[in-house]
């Protein structure tokens, strides 16, 4: 679009921005304050990173919500991917609308209703199976629930802009279903399995309310612990923890932008090469 | 089901994709898009369905001392009989459901104030929302690709940072002594305030309502931008050129043409924010203080500290009611979209 933007929507866009930026940059300029009055000024200092470093409950909390994130967007990306290429390829089938209402509803409900439920369907579970215990098993199966919706989401719309042809080629050729969806379907949607994938992780170790609810004695993740410290107020040493987190928030992203771009080009530039190649 | 098994070349428009992978099973000898079908859709029955099915049982509980603790809502007549499913067979099963936890939130005034105020709260950062995104998620989508990737990089980022911690961020900026409160006073407009007999001392933001607006409002902004940025970058500007040519003004024609046009965006983003806006919790709990009540941490506060887990179900099913209608309507314009991008 070559036209220029009016004042008011550059306007607009800057605040916005600032809006969006400035807590996160008053967060990460304050937790290198000596001070331990958070917001007043007394010197530069990286004394909460190092207590945070010696912070034995926060760094046990970390691992467990670690361990939780990779189990539960693991197996949330295997069902998702199934989720979104049923939704994107199967057409109608008896009972869709149900379906894609399972897949939906839990990317707007209230976290509260899902984490009550759940904690419910655990507790009955319990009494009638004596399995699961609360605690770590139940929060992976919970965190599977809900991140697996917003990986269908993804797979769903990435497999409706798939392009077919490919696939058909391949059939046409003599190649078996099975061959063709592990060696052309599966390595052309890989970049948004991995996208899936990484949201789900990202979704689950930032979960506070769900996990509270689906929780057990002793099973504290890190935004349970966070969130109990921060109740109280604020505290520099979470300054420091939320600036590690949004470190390496904005490297990943950023590299993985930067990845999925040149990927995109290398793609359509061997596609342009099969074509030419063909004529 | 009686599609499970199309000839080879039937229904050849609707779905190449499961033939493939359903060829795949056929040949295994399995009924083949049930089976894939299934995997996920029993998942979300078990995990997903059958949940709320268990709060609509125990919201029609009453309390009781006992572990779970809420009265049983299937009750065997005969004391002698321990398992339920004997008691079932032998047809002394009986159901007790009682409307207890209904009735005391009709009669208790702090729900229906944290109701209406949680409603009230959704709708207004909808709109706030809606008025912040909708120019940005336009600036963006009128951009040069470069600047657009870089400016779409910048909106989903905070989104993959911690929710929680961007919501505490706000506490260092509101409080007494917070940072607004400090570059206020630096700057002199704090006295200034004084002088003019507006408001003496620090501004006290921090434990309000406006707190709450503030962080609901900056949480989900990018839902309500991702959605409308979305919609209007594949718009059509031609129409925008035509109506030009015809002598409309830009303005108008951006209201006759680009607002109408990106309404399914607009649907999308405002229910992404309302819904999970009604519900709550970390933002009023963190931000809110005492005295701001709204019904997701009411249900929290009703479950976790008073234990009392037939009211909290009872709250869910109703705010469940209260919602049914944003989430259908949500659904209608997903599968829209998703049909009309096909």
């Amino acid at each position: 679009m070559s036209k220029r933007l009016s004042w008011f929507i550059i306007l607009m866009m800057v605040l916005g921005y600032l809006f969006l930026y400035g807590p996160i940059f008053s967060l990460i300029f304050f937790s290198f304050n000596a001070s331990k009055l958070v917001t007043v000024w007394g010197g530069f200092s990286t004394q909460w990173y190092s207590a945070l470093w010696n912070d034995q409950p926060v760094i046990t909390a970390f691992l467990l919500s670690l361990r939780i994130a990779v189990l539960s967007s693991t197996v949330a990306t295997i069902l998702g991917t199934i989720a979104g290429y049923v939704l994107a390829r199967f057409g109608a089938f008896g009972g869709r609308t149900v379906f894609s209402g399972m897949v939906t509803a839990p990317l707007v409900m209230p976290e509260v209703i899902t984490g009550l439920s759940m904690l419910l369907l655990f507790v009955s579970m319990q009494e009638m199976f004596g399995w699961p215990t609360r605690g770590f098993t139940t929060i992976t199966l919970a965190h599977i629930t809900f991140t697996m919706s917003y990986i269908a989401v993804v797979m769903q719309s990435r497999f409706s802009t798939l392009d077919i042809s490919l696939e058909e080629a391949a059939q046409d050729l003599g190649a078996k279903p099975l061959k063709v969806f592990f060696v052309i379907t599966l390595p052309i949607v890989a970049p948004a399995i991995v996208s899936g994938f990484l949201l789900g992780f990202t979704i689950s170790i930032d979960d506070l309310v769900i996990t509270s609810f689906t929780s057990g004695p002793g099973a504290n993740t890190l935004p349970m612990v966070i969130f109990s410290k921060v109740r109280l107020g604020l505290n520099p040493e979470i300054n420091a923890l939320a600036s590690l987190i949004i470190a390496v928030v904005a490297t990943g992203v950023i590299i993985s932008t930067i990845y999925m771009a040149q990927a995109e080009k290398r793609r359509q530039r061997d596609m342009q090469m099969a074509v030419q190649a063909n004529e | 089901m009686s599609q499970e098994s199309i000839p080879e070349g039937g229904r050849l428009n609707r779905a190449p994709g499961a033939r493939s992978i359903g060829k795949v099973l056929h040949a295994m000898g399995v009924r083949p898009r049930l089976a894939v079908i299934l995997i996920p859709y029993l998942w979300l029955v078990f995990f997903f369905l059958v949940p709320f099915g268990i709060v609509l049982k125990i919201s029609f509980a009453k309390l009781a001392i006992a572990q779970p603790p809420f009265t049983p809502l299937f009750v065997c007549t005969d004391t002698t009989i321990t398992s339920l499913w004997t008691c079932f067979f032998s047809g002394k099963l009986d159901l007790q459901p009682t409307l207890a936890a209904y009735g005391y939130l009709f009669h208790e005034p702090l729900y229906f104030k944290a109701y209406w105020n949680s409603v009230q709260t959704a709708f207004w950062s909808t709109i706030f929302c809606l008025l912040i995104g909708y120019p940005m998620a336009y600036g963006m989508a009128r951009s040069s690709a470069t600047v657009r990737n870089a400016l779409l990089m910048l909106i989903v980022l905070p989104f993959w940072t911690s929710f929680l911690i961007r919501v505490y961020a706000w506490i260092g900026l509101l409080k007494t002594n917070g940072v607004i409160n400090n570059i206020l006073g630096s700057f002199g407009i704090l006295d200034l305030l004084s002088w003019a007999g507006i408001h003496d001392g620090p501004l006290n933001m921090m434990n309000t309502q406006f707190a709450v607006y503030i962080g609901i409002i900056y949480s989900y902004l990018p839902f309500m931008i991702l959605p409308l940025y979305a919609n209007l970058e594949k718009m059509d500007l031609t129409l925008l050129e035509a109506a030009n040519d015809l002598g409309c003004k830009p303005l108008k024609a951006f209201f006759l043409i680009t607002v109408p046009l990106s309404f399914p965006g607009i649907v999308a983003g405002s229910m992404l924010v309302f819904i999970p806006a009604v519900g709550e919790y970390v933002i009023p709990e963190l931000l809110g203080g005492s005295n701001t009540v709204m019904i997701g941490r009411e249900l929290y506060n009703v479950f976790s500290q008073n234990r009392d887990w037939p009211s909290a179900s009872a709250i869910a099913i109703m705010v469940l009611v209260l919602l049914v209608v944003p989430i259908t309507f949500y659904q209608y314009y997903q599968n829209k979209e998703s049909e009309a991008g096909k």
